[in-house]
């Protein structure tokens, strides 16, 4: 019969036959990574490259812009930073943007909760609420502007009804991008908030109960903790849609004064003026002041979900 | 019979290893299979059992060693290359095709005709008892059902040899003994050769021809379950063994064979089993089976104690005996002393094995015992 | 399962009095009384959104039909002309037939390269894999105005500008991103034992995609597939940046009719077009709801974020 060690001489030089290929498919590098780069040379051809390429054009101010406001390669920021102009679309971006986004989010939260479980014509419901998605931001607009205008329906009904006795001022203002913002918000909000709720497991809710917790320190120590991530998660999601509001606030909003938002005045430079430097300074500048948000509500999210845990357990 | 297993010489694992970021997961494997043998992996969870099969399978790189058949390195062609078959703990059936495509996956995989595809799918189905089932989709069948499918898919290749990763762990304890031998009758029927991945003791020496006991990628042993059974190598592998009592005890006399050994207000003799020197600290290892109730304090090894608590295990009782001294024991009895009385427990000197404390020098260094043994 | 529906109903609507909840003699009338004002308010709030919803969808059609409809309820008189019209003068045919071609090609083309990237995302650990993670999600992250313009300023420079191309290729910049954050979990969720059970059978890597894993990806391809097509087609900003008369999609053409220079064009004409654009959604939309659910049209995103 045979005996393993036969070969003893053999072993000692058999100490490391691994290859370098296998040595590198052990840190995961090996065919199939391949698959990645078609994707990656597309991120960095489409997404890179034109981003960088836009900071650099931030640099090579028009010379009208050197000009009226100096600052040498840098008049781009000066320009944005000094223009009230400009720099309060940075202002009048997050009056819509947050206010937006948190009604969206916080409303959604009872609504999700409220609808959570079967009910007769929940399919029907959750389908229609998905209806706002599909009718992106420029259909929106044109029904607002003819529903809720002076002679739409809305403020027909109002009138008729004696509770007001002028129409109300509905569209081409902040009230109207709001509305637009809230129609096609609201819906993505909500079904991500109820989704992540039914991600929870109802018997810890349970057993929270036979712990002898009511509903308001279920809510609180239990749901609260577990549903805090996906409500950041949602909260960032509704705000980035809402931040780059762009056709609502031009159509149903007021363009020239309480909605002239960032992505409206950044397109007015690269469409009207033909002034492609500040463009992209204003296209950077926005979405640094959207990642400064974003980054915000991730350290409270760490923050949140830390601090809960305890509670939790 | 259709289906017989492809014929090679010996199947040679050479210092096999796979290390990964420094940590070994699996060391110095060196083992002989002969064509037929059914070879069990023991080991606890994260002893590198799995590893060894992954490696074995081709599925996970090897980085050190060798693994030939009849002396051709196999170790360097891909998994799909090695004419191995495999029976996932999942199943790993696929989801998407019937009962029948999937065991025909392998064939047409290798390019054989369709008739001759259809007719051996049958005949593996009807070996594991599913050909009334051929059209169904995995889903629809129970767990013991999905795992005589991923029987079939993997015997239907006549495959050199067979890996199976503890294929029985997710089915209930009934179902498994079946299974169990059911793998069994195909193995002998089919004339496999079989590598078996288990944490399951009971199961590996019911199973095997030859186990290997594995512990932190390290081997600790390797023989017939006789053997592993009766004269463990060290004290891990008696642990694993079903030795429950495990005593640290210090050594008092050591003679040719066996040695004097106290701690706990106890002094035993027993069998020495590796070395160990008077005045070091030993583990004493010894099966509930082995220590014998009775009334009466005489003979060498005759402990004194308390019964604390009784288990009815159907025809025995699990007793649990606390000595004058604290230390608590495992007993089997055939009766069962009320808890609060009195009892001596003795055991037979050569029933009880003195280890040395340390596992290190161990196992690695024992070259493996001589095949066919013993079939269990 | 009553207590916890009451327990759902708006929080904040009962204050304290709950902080002695565990004494059960209170009478269950009492419970469900306190409760209802938020209920009401909650069925009050969907009641509002969808009288802004409905309201918003039917007067758009009314408007695409009526005639002289100024200061009444409704139109004076009913017509469909504004169809055919808006039909001619904005070349629909053309303009339709463009956001076709260039929704599919995205679709098609972010899932041959978005499939494979999430195949590789799901299964392996790399070095950079958090870096290369990160840059997938960016795009979607950042505004589309942010990168739309410094990318719609390199087309231009390569000649691209308001070609059928350019569009492909900006909104692909979303999509294929979004085509990785849907199948990576989709991905990780198949077993990957299965992969190796079908390499033991004897199949390569190419059988392994083919037979096994191509079957198993369908569902969550037509998911992403499906929800890229949404999104290509009511994208506006960054087609809007690079398209020109002759590659303009529906919305862009839509915009451009609402925003004309020396006034809009007639509202009805407008409209007309919008209702059109909404019968194509919602075809799209019934088309999907059959292979997805609506809570998982947004859920996947989740994943994506978490990790």
């Amino acid at each position: 019969m045979s005996a393993t060690l036969e070969k003893p001489a053999d072993t000692a030089a058999k100490r490391s036959t691994a290859s370098l290929s296998h040595r590198l498919a052990e840190r995961g590098i090996d065919a199939r990574l391949w698959m990645l780069l078609p994707a990656l040379v597309f991120i960095v051809a489409l997404f890179i490259y034109p981003f960088a390429y836009g900071i650099g054009l931030t640099v090579q101010p028009l010379d009208r812009t050197v000009d009226a406001w100096g600052g040498g390669i840098f008049a781009n920021y000066v320009q944005f930073f000094n223009d009230p102009f400009i720099f309060d679309s940075i202002w009048l971006t997050m009056r819509l943007a947050l206010p937006a986004a948190l009604f969206n989010v916080l409303v959604s939260i009872p609504l999700a909760f409220k609808l959570r479980g079967k009910f007769r014509g929940k399919r029907l419901m959750s389908t229609l609420l998905v209806l706002p998605i599909t009718l992106g931001t420029v259909l929106t607009a044109q029904g607002l502007l003819i529903f809720a205008g002076r002679q739409g329906w809305l403020n027909r009904f109002l009138l008729d009804m004696n509770l007001i006795d002028q129409p109300l001022q509905l569209v081409n203002n902040y009230l109207g991008v709001m509305f637009s913002l809230i129609i096609s918000g609201f819906p993505f909000a909500f079904l991500l908030v109820s989704s992540y709720l039914s991600g929870i497991d109802p018997s810890l809710e349970a057993a929270a109960k036979t712990l002898g917790a009511n509903w308001r320190q279920r809510f609180i120590r239990v749901t609260l903790p577990l549903l805090a991530p996906g409500l950041a998660t949602t909260f960032i999601l509704t705000f980035v849609l809402a931040f780059s509001v762009f056709p609502s606030a031009r159509l149903v909003g007021d363009p020239g004064g309480s909605t002239r938002v960032m992505a409206l005045m950044a397109y007015r430079a690269f469409g009207e003026q033909q002034n492609y430097s500040m463009a992209s300074t204003i296209a950077i500048v926005m979405g640094v002041v959207e990642l400064l948000v974003i980054a915000i509500v991730l350290l409270g999210r760490s923050f949140l979900y830390k601090g809960s845990t305890g509670g939790k357990g | 019979m259709g289906i017989t297993a492809t014929k090679f010489g010996a199947l040679e694992l050479v210092n096999v290893g796979r290390s990964f970021g420094g940590q070994a997961a699996l060391a110095d494997l060196s083992l002989t299979i002969e064509a037929g043998e059914f070879i069990a992996l023991l080991g606890p969870s994260g002893c590198g059992k799995s590893t060894a099969l992954n490696c074995l399978a081709g599925l996970l790189p090897l980085t050190h060693g060798q693994v030939l058949i009849d002396g051709k390195r196999v170790d360097v062609l891909p998994a799909e290359k090695r004419d191995f078959g495999m029976v996932f703990q999942n199943y790993a059936l696929f989801p998407h095709l019937s009962v029948h495509k999937n065991v025909a996956f392998g064939l047409q995989m290798r390019g054989v005709p369709r008739d001759e595809v259809n007719k051996r799918v049958t005949e593996a189905l009807m070996l594991v008892k599913l050909d009334a089932h051929a059209k169904k989709l995995p889903g629809q069948l129970s767990g013991g059902q999905q795992q005589r499918v991923a029987i079939a898919r993997a015997i239907v290749l006549e495959p050199r040899l067979v890996l199976m990763d503890e294929p029985l762990s997710n089915l209930d304890a009934k179902l498994r003994i079946e299974m169990r031998s059911e793998i069994r009758r195909l193995h002998q029927t089919l004339g496999l050769t079989t590598i078996y991945v288990t944490h399951d003791q009971e199961e590996a020496l019911s199973l095997a021809d030859r186990l290997v006991v594995l512990r932190d990628g390290h081997v600790q042993q390797i023989g017939t379950p006789q053997e592993l059974h009766d004269s463990p190598a060290n004290w891990h592998v008696a642990d694993f063994m079903g030795y429950r009592n495990l005593l640290d005890v210090a050594v008092d006399v050591v003679n040719d064979t066996t040695a004097t050994v106290s701690g706990g207000g106890m002094s035993l003799v027993g069998t020495r089993v590796g070395s160990v020197a008077p005045g070091e600290s030993a583990r004493v290892a010894i099966r509930p089976h082995d220590l014998i109730v009775g009334t009466s304090a005489t003979g060498p090894n005759a402990i004194s104690g308390t019964v604390i608590a009784s288990e009815y295990q159907g025809r025995e009782f699990a007793l649990e005996v606390e000595t004058d001294h604290g230390q608590r024991l495992h007993v089997t009895a055939e009766t069962a002393p009320a808890a609060g009385s009195a009892v001596t427990v003795t055991v037979a000197p050569e029933r009880v094995l003195v280890y040395p404390e340390s596992l290190t020098g161990h196992g690695a260094a024992l070259a493996p015992l001589p095949v066919g043994a013993g079939a269990s | 399962m009553s207590e916890s529906a009451t327990a759902a109903r708006a929080p904040g609507s009962r204050k304290r009095t709950d902080t002695a909840s565990r004494r059960t003699d209170r009478a269950p009338g009492q419970r469900s009384l306190a409760a209802s004002p938020g209920t009401w308010l909650v069925w009050a709030g969907i009641a509002a959104f969808f009288i802004f919803l409905f309201g918003i969808l039917i007067s758009v059609f009314v408007d695409s039909v009526g005639k002289s409809w100024f200061t009444t309820w409704l139109p004076l008189e009913y017509t469909t002309d504004w169809y055919g019209e808006s039909w001619e003068r904005f070349e629909l045919a053309h303009v339709i037939g463009v956001t076709l071609i260039v929704s599919f090609s995205v679709v098609a083309i972010s899932i041959l390269i978005g499939v494979p990237a999430s195949y590789v995302l799901a299964r392996r650990d790399f070095p950079f894999k958090r870096v290369v993670t990160a840059l997938f999600l960016l795009p979607v992250l950042i505004p589309p105005i942010t990168f739309g313009i410094p990318l719609a300023t390199v087309m231009y420079n390569f000649g691209l500008g308001r070609s059928l191309i350019a569009v492909i290729l900006v909104n692909l910049v979303p999509s294929v991103p979004f085509v990785i954050i849907t199948m990576t979990p989709f991905i990780e969720q198949i077993n990957p034992t299965i992969e190796n059970a079908a390499r033991m059978c004897g199949a390569g890597m190419r059988h392994v995609f083919v037979r096994i894993l191509g079957p198993l990806l369908v569902p969550g391809i037509l998911a992403a597939a499906i929800l890229v097509l949404v999104r290509t087609v009511g994208m506006f900003e960054l087609t809007f940046l690079v398209s020109g008369p002759g590659s303009d999609t529906l919305v862009v053409a839509i915009y451009r009719a609402m925003t004309s220079a020396g006034g809009a064009e007639p509202r009805p004409l407008v409209s007309s077009m919008a209702v059109m654009y909404t019968v194509m959604m919602l075809v799209i939309l019934i088309i999907a709801l059959r292979f997805v659910n609506p809570t998982q049209l947004v859920a996947r995103v989740r994943d994506s974020d978490d990790d």
